[in-house]
């Protein structure tokens, strides 16, 4: 089993770390393995490396050492293959674009015909539920549909890999749920694997299959918490007792973490709530 | 389920242009009334600071606009004429020097951002070059090309463009600079080749910084071509009319006033149209639009 392991998974990291040319060490020693259809949560205190953690599985940066490999290829291979949508904090859409056509931009940029795209688009927006928005502009929308937008831009090409960086950390609490709510529903549709990086324990207990608890300077893996609640997750999964539960637990490991790795900076605390 | 919160820039509607019209007519007035009304005081009171005022160093404007109509020689074709053919020709000039200026300058952008090293090699040079006085280069590019066979108005264009390129370089760049690291990261991770990020997305971007550009680019081009038919010795256009009027300008100085409101109109035309392609091209958030 542990040796076909990391063929079977959809991402593979071993030893990884990463220093950064001004001596800063962001990550040590990662080991983690991601299986297909997981929901991953990486979650920890600010500079506790989790974007850049998210960023080398993508390749967008290049780690010190250790080996990442997505879908038993090199993270630079899964790139050039298409294999990752990403999601970041803000949507990044382009505002020179309408809405349908910023859905379609991976499409373009793997050369899908104009039918397939427009076929392909209006199935997006009828998922992340943005049907008659095709022609608006993005600076029209609000940013919980701007997000969306780009949710469904990521998920176009249907990538084996889903990587979402605070995708909702700019949005209200109210917006915030009612998306988490959404991304649930989409991932349990498009059956994809999803690795989110976010600063809130409910929203991590909340969305994932396992919550990756990360410690601060260096960031390394302090615990993993497998969230054992059932699907489909409902507003009433946060009153389950259970999901109180898993919060503590999070919570007492990422303050552990901290503790461990503070020490003599014990000052800053960690932007979790 | 949120709503579209905003409303599109059409929604400015018709009050908005004729309140602008009504205050370009206000301001021509409010004009018109401080040149005669200086000239009225200065004149009846015999001021001669800063300078003397009469008829020649200051013509009425109902003169200026009169001259349209008075002819150049006796017994020729009226003023409007002339200058009419002289503003069609230096517009020629100054479309071709803005054309090859606005591409130049375009193109030298796109290679300043992409090759790191030219961009600090070569810039100081760019921008040196803006300091030495178009009346310093014009001869040297008239009498160099015209040895190669190139046209009198051919090279007053390259001093146009000579001019035109500098705004569109320097603000290209900084538009090509201008998407969000995560716009450029997005497109990596679809593998997007650095020409495709170029006209997908730097390019997209860069459109309304190319705009303010181009706008400055006008007028200047128009500008380039009128100063750069002097040392040409071109006598079709509007530089030439300007140094003919301004030989005789102790008897007929209205001439030289009217020259001057074409030459203005000239540079308007240019900036009106470059303001009506930006509106046809550039798709942007209303408060972003300059």
């Amino acid at each position: 089993m542990s040796s076909d392991a990391s063929a079977a998974s959809v991402v593979s990291m071993a030893g990884l770390s990463k220093s950064f040319r001004t001596g800063t060490t962001a990550l040590v020693d990662i080991d983690l393995d991601i299986r297909p259809g997981e929901f991953v949560s990486l979650i920890g205190p600010s500079g506790c490396g989790k974007s850049t953690l998210l960023r080398i599985v993508g390749d967008l940066v290049q780690p010190s050492s250790g080996t990442v490999l997505v879908n038993g290829k090199t993270a630079h291979r899964a790139r050039l293959d298409h294999d990752y949508g990403i999601v970041f904090q803000d949507a990044v859409l382009y505002d020179w674009r309408t809405v349908a056509r910023n859905v379609s931009l991976p499409l373009e940029m793997l050369g899908w015909s104009r039918e397939r795209r427009k076929e392909r688009v209006r199935e997006m927006l009828e998922l992340v539920e943005l049907v008659g928005f095709e022609s608006s502009r993005p600076w029209q929308l609000s940013g919980g549909m701007q997000q969306r937008v780009s949710i469904a831009r990521a998920l176009s090409f249907d990538p084996s890999l889903l990587l979402m960086d605070e995708p909702f950390g700019a949005l209200d609490e109210m917006t915030r749920e009612r998306l988490n709510l959404e991304l649930l529903r989409i991932w349990e549709q498009a059956g994809s694997t999803v690795i989110f990086v976010t600063h809130s324990i409910p929203e991590a207990v909340f969305l994932s299959t396992r919550v990756v608890v990360m410690s601060a300077r260096p960031g390394r893996i302090a615990d993993i918490v497998p969230v054992d609640l059932g699907h489909p997750r409902t507003f009433a999964t946060r009153e389950d007792p259970r999901f109180f539960e898993l919060v503590t637990q999070v919570r007492e490991s990422l303050a552990l973490g901290h503790g461990e790795a503070a020490g003599s900076r014990s000052t800053s605390a960690p932007e979790v709530y | 389920m949120e709503a579209a919160a905003v409303t599109g820039p059409e929604a400015s509607g018709g009050s908005g242009r004729l309140m602008r019209e009504a205050t370009i007519v206000l301001v021509l007035v409010v004009l018109v009334a401080l040149w005669e009304g200086y000239k009225a005081l200065w004149q009846a009171a015999g001021w001669g600071w800063p300078f003397p005022v009469n008829d020649t160093t200051m013509p009425h404007l109902y003169d200026v606009v009169h001259a349209f109509w008075e002819p150049t020689t006796t017994g020729g074709p009226p003023l409007i004429h002339s200058l009419l053919d002289a503003a069609l020709f230096t517009m020629k000039e100054a479309i071709a020097g803005f054309l090859l200026g606005g591409v130049f300058g375009f193109a030298l952008a796109v290679l300043l951002s992409h090759v790191r090293f030219l961009e600090r090699g070569l810039l100081p040079f760019v921008v040196g070059s803006q300091t030495v006085p178009i009346l310093a280069i014009a001869p040297m590019v008239v009498i160099g090309l015209g040895s190669k066979g190139v046209q009198g108005w051919q090279s007053v264009a390259v001093i146009a463009a000579y001019l035109t390129f500098f705004p569109v370089t320097i603000n290209t760049l900084r538009g090509l600079k201008s998407p969000d690291p995560r716009a450029v990261e997005l497109m990596e991770s679809y593998a997007a080749s650095s020409w495709k990020i170029l006209w997908r997305l730097r390019v997209p971007a860069s459109l309304p910084f190319i705009f303010t550009a181009l706008k400055i680019s006008a007028t200047a081009s128009v500008i380039g071509a009128i100063i750069g038919e002097t040392p040409a010795s071109i006598q079709d256009g509007l530089g030439g009319a300007i140094v003919n009027f301004n030989q005789y300008y102790s008897l007929q100085p209205t001439f030289l006033w009217a020259t001057n409101i074409v030459c203005a109109a000239l540079g308007l035309v240019f900036f009106g149209c470059v303001v009506l392609a930006e509106h046809l091209v550039v798709r942007r958030a209303p408060e972003q639009l300059v």
